[in-house]
Order: structure tokens, then sequence, then C-alpha cells
């Protein structure tokens, strides 16, 4: 103990460092050309940490600290090894993951310090659990409809926001009770209790194509129900790291949300799903006009300009290395080839460049929408690969249409337009697609990798 | 220790407005890594649970804190070495041509 204060001085010095490493690392991450040293910074930051608390005098055994550690290098390695297309549902799990440590944290200190529990301290304790357990199985649900455990259409019954929306008031109701009676121990179950089953009944409703922003949100409560932890231990790195990964998920989830056309409260009470199209299927029976592989290769090698746009459907199909194939097979040929991905298309924010980077398709070409959107009308050909909604014009000239307002890429601005589609059925969404009745548009029907993989030949053929 | 409210709400709220200035700036191709980055610094949140559990406060606490340190070091392991996998892949489009 004689050698304490030294050691605390230490220690203080090492949390300090850590911060400004894990600003630094979000910094550099900002550009793709910096982002691994921004990897390394908050690694290095991380070892600080961890290790600067290993020093900690109060601690007395490390024995069970060493267990733990080494169980979660053996859990974690894995799960930082998975396939690309999975990341999707790791991350929901890594949020559970990082909501649950939070919580049973929480859970303990209120254990120890109970009934003598300051009032502030309760009132952040109490919303450090909360936001905690709600957000474990929230993620656990998320990651189980992505992984396709759980069904991914939304389910949804009479009065459903209605009872989600009593329990979290419950909840809130014990919590309050708690901080103005901390002695009332009893309590804590209902407090940690009922917002885990509130995690469950809030992605029940969620459909698929609203886990974009969903992981987002979730994203944001783990890092609040961090911060909250730091200001229950009285500590500024966990308070710091807290609010940069809650306004790292904000900004997503305000993203996602505006990509969408929902409203920020929409987002914020968890209400998805909810809007079931109303008499969106009066379209006419009508067939769009088909093509071959023979006819789509063609017309792509005849094409100066071609912005390709892919969706959720090309990672079902694993399409993207043909993508690459082609990509590769038209610029040989002077095509110029871009990609324009949506805010919201494929099953997280990002997805879809992680996938196509993972292909070898150099991030250059990858634009979002309003940068390729200026591009559209001088563009050639429009290939749609496993995308809908975010290619609906019904979005911009439709008032009627459930995803009027949304912003899309504006793909019928293109001279012709390709889809690649496994039919002429609506999409998630439900929702009637007139782009594909567009006298431009051509609709290549069948499975997005072995189509691709067709034109390719065809237009290897061609060349030999 | 002592919990010094005011200075802990300064901080989150100038931690705060940094992470949207600096989060705002990161491209949008890069937003998976991003949140797989935000994941893994969020798992310092293992420091709380080593204390917790060095400390041995109770039964209850040590087993409650060794669940979290497990949870928090394979967010820690795992969102280091998978961001670092994804940033690995994204390559502008040198002058080398198939």
């Amino acid at each position: 103990m004689t050698a304490a204060p030294g050691r605390e001085q230490l220690i203080e010095v090492a949390y300090l460092a850590a911060t400004a490493l894990f600003i630094l690392s979000l910094k550099w991450l900002g550009s793709p050309a910096t982002a691994r040293r921004g990897v390394r910074c908050g690694e290095l930051g991380m070892l600080l940490a961890v290790g600067g608390t290993l020093l900690h005098h109060g601690i007395v055994d490390y024995k069970w600290i060493a267990a733990a550690l080494a169980l979660g290098v053996i859990i974690g390695t894995p799960l930082g090894r998975v396939q690309m297309t999975a990341v999707p549902q790791r991350t929901a799990l890594s949020h559970a993951f990082g909501a649950l440590c939070v919580t049973l944290v929480g859970t303990a200190e209120f254990y120890l310090r109970a009934p003598d529990v300051p009032r502030f301290m309760m009132a952040v304790l109490a919303l450090e659990v909360i936001l905690g357990s709600l957000t474990f199985t929230g993620s656990l649900m998320a990651a189980g409809k992505l992984q396709e455990i759980l069904p991914q259409r939304p389910i949804t019954y009479r009065g459903q926001n209605v009872v989600n929306l009593a329990l979290l008031a419950v909840a809130l109701g014990a919590a309050a009770y708690l901080v103005h009676r901390p002695g009332q121990t009893q309590l804590f179950p209902a407090v940690v209790g009922i917002p885990l089953l509130f995690g469950v009944l809030m992605i029940i409703p969620i459909g698929g194509a609203d886990m974009p922003t969903v992981i987002s949100l979730l994203n944001s409560y783990a890092g609040l129900a961090a911060a909250a932890m730091g200001f229950v231990l009285d500590s500024k790195l966990l308070i710091i790291a807290g609010a940069l990964d809650g306004a790292s998920g904000f900004i997503l989830s305000v993203n996602m949300s505006k990509a969408m056309n929902r409203s920020f409260s929409n987002v914020l009470f968890g209400a998805f799903g909810q809007e079931q199209p109303a008499g969106a299927s009066a379209q006419p029976e009508r067939s769009g006009r088909s093509a071959t592989p023979e006819e789509a290769a063609t017309i792509l090698a005849a094409a100066n300009r071609v912005v390709i746009v892919p969706g959720y459907g090309m990672a079902v199909a694993q399409a993207q290395h043909k993508v690459r194939e082609l990509y590769d097979a038209l610029t040989k040929r002077g095509v110029e080839v871009k990609f324009g991905i949506h805010p919201v298309a494929g099953r997280m924010p990002g997805h879809m460049n992680v996938l196509l980077a993972e292909a070898d398709i150099p991030y250059d070409k990858l634009l979002d929408m309003d940068e390729i959107n200026g591009d559209l009308p001088q563009t050639d050909v429009a290939l749609v690969i496993g995308a809908n909604d975010v290619t609906n014009p019904a979005a911009r000239n439709d008032a009627s249409s459930p995803i009027y307002g949304m912003p899309i890429l504006d793909v019928d601005r293109a001279r012709t337009v390709m889809v690649i589609k496994r039919s002429m059925a609506a999409g998630f969404a439900g929702i009637a697609n007139p782009l594909y009745y567009l006298d431009k548009t051509l609709m290549l029907f069948g499975d997005a990798r072995s189509f691709v993989g067709a034109i390719v030949r065809e237009l290897a053929g061609a060349q030999g | 220790m002592k919990l010094d409210l005011l200075t802990s709400l300064y901080v989150f709220m100038l931690a705060a407005f940094i992470g949207f200035e600096v989060i705002r700036r990161v491209s949008p191709l890069l937003h998976t890594p991003l949140m797989s980055l935000t994941n893994a610094l969020d798992a310092i949140a293992v420091i709380g649970a080593i204390i917790l559990v060095g400390e041995r406060k109770s039964a209850l606490s040590t087993v409650l804190g060794t669940i979290a340190i497990v949870a928090a070091t394979s967010n820690l392991v795992g969102g280091f070495l998978i961001t670092d996998r994804m940033l690995k892949m994204f390559r502008p489009s040198g002058p080398k041509k198939p």
C-alpha cells in the first residue's frame, strides 16, 4: 500500500493516454487511407487502459480476472474471424455482449452499495441497467433474425405498442421509486427484468429491411449504457468511450432513418415495420420486358458508363465475387463501371461496401447515393442487383406510395435499366415498383450469382 | 471515491460533441468498420468489471463481474480483429490492372 499514491497517478496517466488514443482512433477511421492506423491506436489505448487497471491497488485477487480474460480471448477470436456476410449478426451479438457486461456490473454495484445509494447514483444505475438489459435481449433478437434462426418478417399484433410502452413505463416507475427509496431492494429485479422482456418485444415487430436502423440504435443504447456506468464508477475514461460510442450510434441511426424517410421519434420509440402497404398492390397486371444474359451482355459491352446498384439480394445470393468478375470484364473493355450504394442497402450501415471491398473492388468506385445520383442521367446502363425499394421511383413521384419521400437512387434516369431479380414478386415491403414496367427497363430473371456469371461468360465468349 | 457529478457531466457533454464532430466526418464507405470499432472501444467497460472482480467484495459481485469480463473481452478481441480484417480489404484502384 505504500506505493499506492504513485501507482494511482500512473493509472490515471494511462487512462488519460487511452482517452486521447480512442479519439485519435476514431478520427483516423475517417478515411480508408488512415483507418488501419486508427485500429492500432485503439488497440494501444485499450492495452494501456487494461494494463493500468490491473495495477489498481484495490485488486486483491487475480485468479478470476485471468481466467475470465483468457476465456474472453477464446470466445472473441472466432467472433473476429467470421465470414464477411455474417458481419451484421456478429455486430448485433457484440452489442449484446457489451450490454451484458454493463448490466452485470450495474447489478453487482447496486447490491454492493444498497441500501445506502445516493439518489443521483441510483438514477444513473437504473438508467445503466435499463438501457443495458433492453439492449442485451434486443440485440440477441436482432442477431437471431439476421442469422435467420428467428423469422425475419415483422410479427405484429393489436395493442403491441401499448403493451411495450406500458412495460417500459412500469420499469421506469420502479426505477423512480428506487431513486426515492433505495432501500426497497426487492424492486431491483424488476428494473433489470422488465427491460429484458421489453428488449425481446421491441424487436419482434421489426423486419429485416429495418435492421440497419435498429442495429444503429442498439449501438447507441449500448454506448449510453456504458457512459452511465462511467458515472456510477466515476470513471472519465468510461464516460468518454461510452459517449463516443453513443454519438456514433446516434449519428448512424439518424442517417438510416433519414435514408428511409422515417421521423426520428419513430426510430426512438422502436415503432418500425408498422406501415403495412395499403392499396399499393393496385398495380395492374403487367409484365415488364425481360432479357437473356446474351442480350444483357451485348448492351453492357456497348455502354460507356455503367452503374451497378447492389442490394441485400446480392448478399443473399453471395454474388459479390461474380460482380467483381463482371466489373473486371467491363473495365477491360474500357467501360467505366461505378457502384451506387444506398445508405440502407443491406442489413447494416455500410454492409454493401464491405462485401464489395471483400470481392476486391476498389473503394473509390463505391459511391454513396448523393454522389452517384448526379451521374445517373449520364449513365448508359444502371444494373440493379438484388435491390428493390431503394430504386423505386414511386418514392419520388407517387404521393400515395408508402415509401413516398424516401430518398432513392435515381436509376430510372439512366438510359437503360437492367434489374436482376428472381421473379416479378413485390419486394420485402410488399410495395410494387413501377421501375420494372418502364420502357427502358429490362428484367433479368434469375439468381443474382448465376445470372451475373452468365453475363460474364457471354462477355468472355464475345471477346474470344 | 467522491462522485463529482458536475465534472462528469462536463466530460460527458464534451466527449459527445467531439464524438459528433469526429464521427460525422467518417465516410459512409466505412460505416460498418466504424460500428465494429466503436464496439471494440466500448469494451473498455471491462475495466469496471476487472476492479469489481479483483476487489472480491461479495460472491455475487465476483460471479457477475467474471461473466462481464468474459463478455467485454470477447468484444474487445473480436471487435479489433474484424475491424482490421475489414479495413485490410478496402483498397484504392491501383495502377496495376489485372
